[in-house]
């Protein structure tokens, strides 16, 4: 006993929503712990997955992009400037895309069992950490082989980045996430939309061909963060610590915004999924 | 004492939208707002302004009610009466419109067994996240798994994917895990529909357990009377989203299963002549003659039939299915025994069943009556039909007290006894 439960028609928010993400942390751990758990057992190749995907991408784009149309990349060679780019890149759009079917796919739980919602949508950018991890091996590997030293501030700056990527993708997916459920043609307009979007985030090249309108390109918070590991991890330029703030401050809006719009629709999903 | 459960004004209301299929695309949104961006405008601030109100459905209203601890209380209804959406908004997964309720202790909901078991994952691996999903910690789970395992009967295939599982296993093994739950409210909705009869025995039982001797309080929606009869003292009777009946369990099953067809004795259909032939009044009759449905235990009596051919109907037959309290069947018999079955020339047509005296035990039953061409076509069939077997005049009870085991069937057996020494 001890623990009174009251039901009344919902409110959007209150303080105790976040109490009870903290006590349901376990099923946290369970749905990425399935998640993890059902991936790399479905696949022959298991973890290796998770290296495979960006190494071949990093292959391919050195290839064209680098030897063949010669692509600047600030005097780095471009496949690890690349990779560098493309393994923060592919933990938001891979995050990205999960968290937005999270809730569908998980549909047959959600009208069946009671759980702070917001879980499914975290627990799916938490599972992309671990491909993160995975694929940054191979970062590792390549940083040895170019022979490049980080600074140890530049690995110190490394958690924020994390948590950048982590803010961005939970929070524009919390907002996928939601719309998906109500609007099911999402899902089919989001790949597209993710492929846009690695075009205006400095990737393949780097943030300094935009020239003196590069700050534009900071308002996407990727783009703070893979400047931010490039200058960290390989010495391109000195931390822009405005730069870090604008992509800070644009991914507490785009988390707020995520966040309350989620938590507005939150008591229609198990209606209407 | 206060209660563990209170339920004040509950209602719920669903807006029910003319749009195609469940869901809207995102797509026909945009076009129709760029189409006719006025209409779309003044659409939008109308319902927002609350002049054009969507068509909207009341799925449950002013529902009131408290529970006590350690209480096991049914919930019946017919479909779509709102005990599922009671119990969805008991459970949070869906918000109220209106009134509050409030929970004292452990929440537990068994909307279906399994909910999040993953093909791919093995028994054990199941377990763990099932349970998790249920709401138990990981100590609780790693704390009862030899038990769960052991009232699931898998120990052999635990570390089998449940995709190999068969049906019965995977059934016994969701259920053993919601079984264990260590709730103090338990909230269960028809789940002892599945599995095999032994099995949902053993989980009626486990039931039973769990508030007799736990003390937990049980929140239990079937369709199954003999197993609500079974686990709860009191129940609830919903009929289009009101409670229309609460109290001792027993009373409000009678109330639910007379209110049906009423008591009457003689039933009277619409004639349809559409179909190829119509049940038009079927009646019970007393050995006299008299219509009645209260039968007295040692006396025969008939079930009349009157029906209407419409337009020639081959080899058909005419059938009564015998029910007790919920769904158990206990006799189908047919008009026509043989292969030979009867061709009917359109006209009416009176049947008349003998039902022999000392065939039912004493209590309620239902039948149904089908007019059928088996293999191929139901003419025409009628449900619910009740009838009650009364002790009256029965020489039984003068030798045993009311109710002393008195069987579904109460034919007499020949004792022969002999003296040998």
């Amino acid at each position: 006993m001890g623990i009174t439960t009251v039901i009344r028609p919902k409110k959007t928010f209150s303080w105790n929503d976040i109490r009870e993400i903290w006590q349901y942390r376990e099923l946290l751990y369970f749905f990425t712990w399935r998640d993890l758990k059902i991936r790399y057992k479905q696949t022959t190749i298991g973890v290796l997955w998770a290296i495979i995907q960006p190494v071949s991408t990093m292959v391919v784009f050195s290839v064209f992009f680098g030897s063949l149309a010669k692509m600047p990349s600030d005097g780095i060679p471009y496949p690890i400037f690349v990779y560098t780019g493309l393994l923060f890149w592919q933990f938001f759009s891979a995050a990205l895309s999960q968290t937005s079917s999270s809730l569908i796919s998980n549909a047959a739980i959600i009208t069946k069992v009671y759980f702070p919602r917001i879980i499914l949508p975290v627990s799916g950018v938490i599972t992309q950490f671990v491909d993160f991890f995975i694929a940054s091996i191979v970062l590792i590997a390549l940083m040895f082989y170019y022979g490049y030293v980080p600074h140890l501030s530049g690995l110190l700056i490394l958690p924020l980045l994390l948590i950048i990527t982590f803010l961005a993708s939970v929070g524009g997916g919390l907002f996928l996430a939601s719309i998906n459920v109500k609007y099911r043609d999402v899902k089919y307009a989001l790949p597209f939309v993710i492929q846009i979007l690695m075009f205006i985030t400095p990737v393949i090249y780097p943030a300094s061909i935009a020239g003196k309108y590069s700050w534009l390109l900071a308002i996407n918070p990727m783009t703070g963060v893979i400047k931010g590991a490039r200058g960290a991890l390989l010495g391109t330029e000195p931390i822009n610590w405005a730069l870090l703030l604008i992509s800070f401050t644009a991914v507490f809006i785009l988390f707020s915004i995520g966040f309350y719009y989620f938590k507005k629709t939150e008591r229609y999903f198990a209606d209407i999924v | 004492m206060e209660p563990i459960i209170k339920v004040k004004n509950i209602g719920k209301k669903y807006k029910i939208t003319h749009e195609r299929g469940s869901y809207i695309s995102l797509r026909d949104v945009i076009t129709i707002a760029f189409k006719n961006p006025f209409r779309f405008a003044k659409t939008k601030a109308r319902q927002v302004t609350g002049f054009e109100k969507k068509e909207e459905f009341w799925a449950l209203k002013d529902i009131d009610f408290s529970v006590n601890k350690g209480e096991a209380i049914g919930i019946i209804g017919r479909n779509g009466a709102g005990k599922s959406t009671l119990l969805k908004i008991l459970s949070q997964i869906t918000p109220p419109t209106t009134g509050e309720i409030v929970m004292h202790g452990r929440i537990g909901s068994l909307l279906e067994v399994g909910t999040g078991f993953h093909p791919e994952l093995t028994g054990r691996e199941n377990i763990f996240l099932n349970g998790a999903i249920l709401g138990m910690t990981r100590k609780e789970i790693a704390s009862k798994f030899d038990q769960i395992v052991e009232f699931a009967d898998v120990v052999k295939f635990l570390d089998t994917p449940v995709k190999y599982y068969s049906s019965g296993m995977y059934v016994r093994l969701a259920f053993s895990v919601a079984a264990h739950m260590e709730h103090d409210i338990l909230l269960v909705d028809e789940v002892l529909a599945v599995g095999d009869t032994e099995f949902q025995k053993k989980c009626l039982g486990k039931m039973e357990d769990v508030t007799k001797e736990n003390g937990r309080t049980i929140l239990f929606i079937s369709h199954n009377m003999d197993a609500i009869q079974k686990l709860c003292s009191r129940t609830i009777l919903l009929e289009k989203g009101s409670v229309m009946k609460i109290g001792p369990t027993k009373e409000v099953i009678d109330y639910y299963l007379n209110a049906s067809h009423g008591q009457n004795a003689v039933l009277e259909f619409l004639n349809n002549p559409q179909k190829a032939s119509s049940i038009r009044r079927i009646s019970i009759l007393r050995n006299d003659g008299t219509p009645s449905t209260q039968i007295p235990v040692s006396e025969p009596f008939k079930v009349k039939v009157d029906f209407t051919v419409h337009g020639p109907i081959k080899r058909s037959v005419l059938s009564m299915f015998l029910y007790s309290g919920g769904e158990l069947l206990l006799l189908a018999s047919e008009s026509d025994q043989t292969k030979n079955l009867r061709d009917y020339e359109p006209g009416d047509y009176s049947t008349t069943i003998d039902m022999p005296a000392h065939l039912l035990g004493l209590g309620t039953y239902f039948f149904h009556i089908s007019l059928q061409q088996p293999k191929s076509i139901a003419h025409d069939i009628q449900k619910d039909i009740y009838l009650e077997i009364t002790d009256k005049g029965n020489p039984r009870s003068e030798i045993f007290p009311p109710g002393y085991y008195t069987g579904k069937i109460s034919s007499i057996l020949n004792f022969k006894t002999d003296k040998i020494n």
